[in-house]
């Protein structure tokens, strides 16, 4: 019975964590363009170490 | 003269990009900082190199702050800063990529859409959690547990309720208000009850609560109504992604010489304007200087193009192919044809009666009936035991159980099962009803130019020509973008001759090509002008010939291209016991021809008015017409008929009142949409008779009080999982019952 009054409140908050994660998701545009998110993570335009930039983008 | 043709080009090249960057300032919107955004569609775009192509060349431009692709719709956003928008459109055409502007005040957030996912993620996590808590009571939690539980269960039920159920109620308390009644009439009622009941029992330490079965229900349902929406969403987008470059300014010449651009609607009678090649007649106006041919096919349904000069009337809509012109506006916008047609869509669609959906004339039915049940079933207890409690208890057992949760997901499962169908086979469906009236069909009427044929010429007698005149003539035809010399030029690289060096091309508009070399003067065009050192009689009947020196070389025979697979079309569709016929703008002979190949009754020069006449006088017969067309022409006819397609070519008003649009080139879509609602329609009646089925089994149970909230929630989730898998059989058995000329179609997406 103790161990009821806290796993249930922890499985709610739990639950509602995934909600609140899924609606700031919704909220933040990430399901805006699900084709282009499966090809950008393939991109590898971080900000460049080097100063070869151009040779690098060729590749 | 020759001068002054060259100075006018010059100018039309210039107003060319003046005009873009005009489009572009109207086309953006100010986002605060001193920065506006720009959307553009790129067709073009397919894979994540093109996206990182685009923003790379895109962020170099001076003004630009940010470019970013998305590649679902195939559209590029840019902001920038300055008064001056950047040159988007040239950067994107360089790198090979063909950008338009598109409206972007149809565009925006989907805010419905969000609202129904929002919606469904709340009820989701609401059912779940409610589920776990009750399958603890249905195991046999004790009395302090099981009000416990009931308690957990009403605080997370009410606030989803709340929210994610007031779309329901929302849309039912609208349709009482106007008195009528729709499924979400007594689907609220259901969950409003079923939520107040158990809330009693909670307060009174009763053992059945029913919290699971209303969320459950508010979660199912809004699966069914948000697939329904997506599917609708889809289609809307797809087609307005298709919206061509339409000007929304013309280029207006003041008596003293001055250009400045005007918007459409401010253009008024009397106003001169440069039309370059390549544009469309903005209003209805006359040609004041310049020889040019217009391309009428998509205002008239005619499919040669017309030669013009000064003194010749246009029509608003038309297309300016060879060379530039001066016209003076003859009416305002709101009087062109356009507007015309507009007016008569809007009679044809006011004289239209109605169309009814299954799922609301089946709610009709249903509502009263249910609630006539749960009526007689409390009155009857409230005799046989007089416990009130009991009796009230009972009868709403007896709304929750038949809340139509399979009746909600019924009808739109297997609307967007078809439409995913129909997406497969490169058409777009517009909504439901759309898919009902389809399957009604009887009669079927075409369009021909651009509907039965692709509104293209093409080379007929390529085999008989021989191939260094064909090589010369593609070369020289190279240069002009009048319809014959693309199918000149177009044959010609399908032969790929050796390539011929001309040392230049001189377009005189009406009359052809004209280009030295070597001496020699050869031309490529009419042959009352090509021919000019020929007797008469030897003058080829041909459309278009090739001369050196005024001697023919070659003479070019045309005919429109039909559509693929039009006879394999036409005979599906008289197998599945349709009537055919040819509705055309265009001239007897060329109309007779077609339809004497395709052995269809046919009409020539039939007006936008004749041709709504004759789909209305066929529907007071009785007849369910199918439109098929393509034309501004069409319009009218395309709403004035029971149901409409248009092919993804066709002019952006009939585009947008069709039912469904077909992407392919193939015409074979349009037996095969009839098919797929056809067969749709029978899973919808499939799917309504498993609802009443389940009913009748299911309310005397519940009538007799014997319904316990277990038994309910595994009666409503395996109704509504009966009914969506049957909705499912339409893309398994699809695949074995496609008609003869299906399969090749289909490989191709």
């Amino acid at each position: 019975m103790i161990s009821i009054s806290y796993l249930i409140p922890i499985s709610l908050l739990l639950g509602a964590a995934g909600l609140a994660a899924f609606l700031w998701s919704l909220k933040s545009g990430q399901y805006e363009d699900l084709d282009g998110a499966a090809e950008r993570i393939l991109f590898d335009d971080d900000s460049p170490v080097r100063r070869d930039d151009d040779s690098r983008n060729k590749a | 003269m020759s001068c002054c043709t060259a100075e006018t080009a010059y100018d039309v090249a210039m107003a060319g990009s003046r005009r873009a960057h005009e489009e572009l300032l109207l086309a953006s919107r100010v986002i605060g900082n001193g920065l506006r955004e720009t959307s553009l569609a790129v067709p073009t775009i397919h894979c994540g190199g093109c996206m990182q192509k685009i923003e790379q060349a895109l962020v170099v431009l001076p003004e630009v702050e940010h470019a970013r692709v998305n590649l679902s719709t195939k559209r590029v956003t840019v902001r920038w800063h300055g008064d001056v928008p950047p040159q988007i459109i040239e950067t994107l055409s360089q790198i090979g990529y063909e950008a338009h502007l598109y409206d972007t005040s149809l565009d925006g957030k989907d805010l419905v859409l969000a609202r129904l996912i929002r919606a469904l993620a709340v009820a989701g996590f609401a059912a779940s959690n409610i589920m776990l808590l009750s399958v603890s009571i249905w195991s046999g939690a004790t009395d302090e547990m099981r009000n416990l539980f009931h308690w957990l269960s009403a605080l997370i039920a009410l606030p989803a309720l709340v929210y994610s159920g007031s779309i329901f109620f929302n849309s039912a308390w609208r349709a009482l208000r106007v008195g009528r009644a729709n499924m979400d009439v007594p689907i609220s009622i259901g969950v409003l009850l079923a939520f107040g009941m158990s809330l009693y029992e909670t307060i009174v330490h009763g053992p059945h609560a029913y919290f699971d079965a209303a969320t459950a229900l508010v979660f199912f349902l809004l699966i069914g109504r948000t697939l329904d929406y997506v599917m609708r969403a889809r289609a809307r987008t797809a087609v307005m992604g298709l919206a061509r470059f339409v000007p929304r300014s013309a280029l207006v010449l003041h008596s003293d010489g001055a250009q400045i651009f005007v918007p459409v609607n401010a253009i008024n009678p009397g106003m001169r304007m440069l039309l370059a090649a390549g544009e469309r007649v903005p209003v209805d106006a006359r040609v004041v200087a310049g020889r040019s041919e217009i391309d009428c096919s998509l205002v008239s349904g005619e499919s040669v193009p017309q030669a013009v000069t000064a003194g010749s009337q246009l029509r608003a809509g038309t297309l300016n192919l060879t060379s530039p012109l001066t016209i003076q506006a003859t009416a305002t916008a709101e009087n062109s044809f356009l507007a015309d047609m507009i007016r008569m869509m809007e009679a044809a669609e006011a004289g239209h009666s109605a169309y009814r959906r299954i799922a609301d004339r089946a709610a009709r039915l249903y509502a009263p009936m249910v609630h006539a049940t749960a009526l007689l079933t409390f009155i009857c207890w409230m005799i046989a035991n007089g416990d009130a409690h009991r009796a009230i208890t009972i009868a709403i057992a007896v709304l929750i159980i038949t809340c139509p949760c399979a009746l909600g997901l019924a009808v739109p499962m297997v609307h967007v099962v078809a439409a995913r169908r129909l997406f497969e086979n490169g058409m777009m469906l517009k909504d439901g009803g759309a898919l009902e009236r389809l399957a009604e069909i009887d009669t079927v009427i075409f369009d021909k130019t651009g509907t039965l044929t692709l509104g293209q010429a093409q080379l007929v007698n390529v085999d008989a020509i021989e191939p260094t005149s064909l090589a010369l003539a593609s070369t020289i035809a190279a240069h002009s973008r009048h319809p014959y010399s693309l199918a000149i030029a177009a044959a010609g690289r399908n032969r790929a001759a050796a390539p011929i060096v001309l040392s230049g091309v001189t377009e005189i508009s009406g009359s052809g090509l004209e280009s030295h070399v070597d001496g020699k003067i050869y031309r490529l065009g009419q042959p009352d002008w090509a021919l000019a050192n020929e007797p008469t009689a030897h003058r080829a009947s041909a459309s278009v010939v090739l001369s050196q020196d005024g001697h023919c070389l070659a003479a070019f025979r045309f005919r429109d291209h039909m559509r693929a697979k039009a006879p394999e079309a036409i005979s599906d569709l008289k197998r599945m016991g349709c009537a055919i016929e040819v509705l055309s703008g265009d001239h007897e002979d060329r109309v007779r021809e077609l339809a004497k190949t395709l052995d269809l009754a046919h009409s020539a020069r039939v007006s936008p008015r004749e041709k709504t006449a004759r789909i209305a006088a066929m529907a007071a017969s009785g007849h369910k017409v199918l439109m098929v067309g393509d034309g501004l022409n069409d319009a009218p006819a395309l709403v004035a008929a029971h149901a409409s397609m248009a092919p993804a070519s066709a002019a952006d008003v009939g585009r947008n009142v069709a039912d469904l649009v077909f992407l392919r080139d193939s015409l074979t879509a349009v037996p095969a949409a009839i098919m797929i609602a056809r067969r749709a329609r029978r899973l919808v009646h499939e799917n309504l008779t498993l609802a009443v089925i389940y009913n009748l089994i299911a309310v005397p149970i519940a009538a007799l009080g014997l319904v316990t909230p277990l038994l309910a929630a595994v009666a409503m989730s395996l109704s509504s999982l009966v009914v969506v898998a049957n909705a499912q059989r339409l893309l398994v058995r699809g695949k074995q019952e496609q008609p003869s000329a299906i399969p090749a179609f289909s490989q191709v997406g």
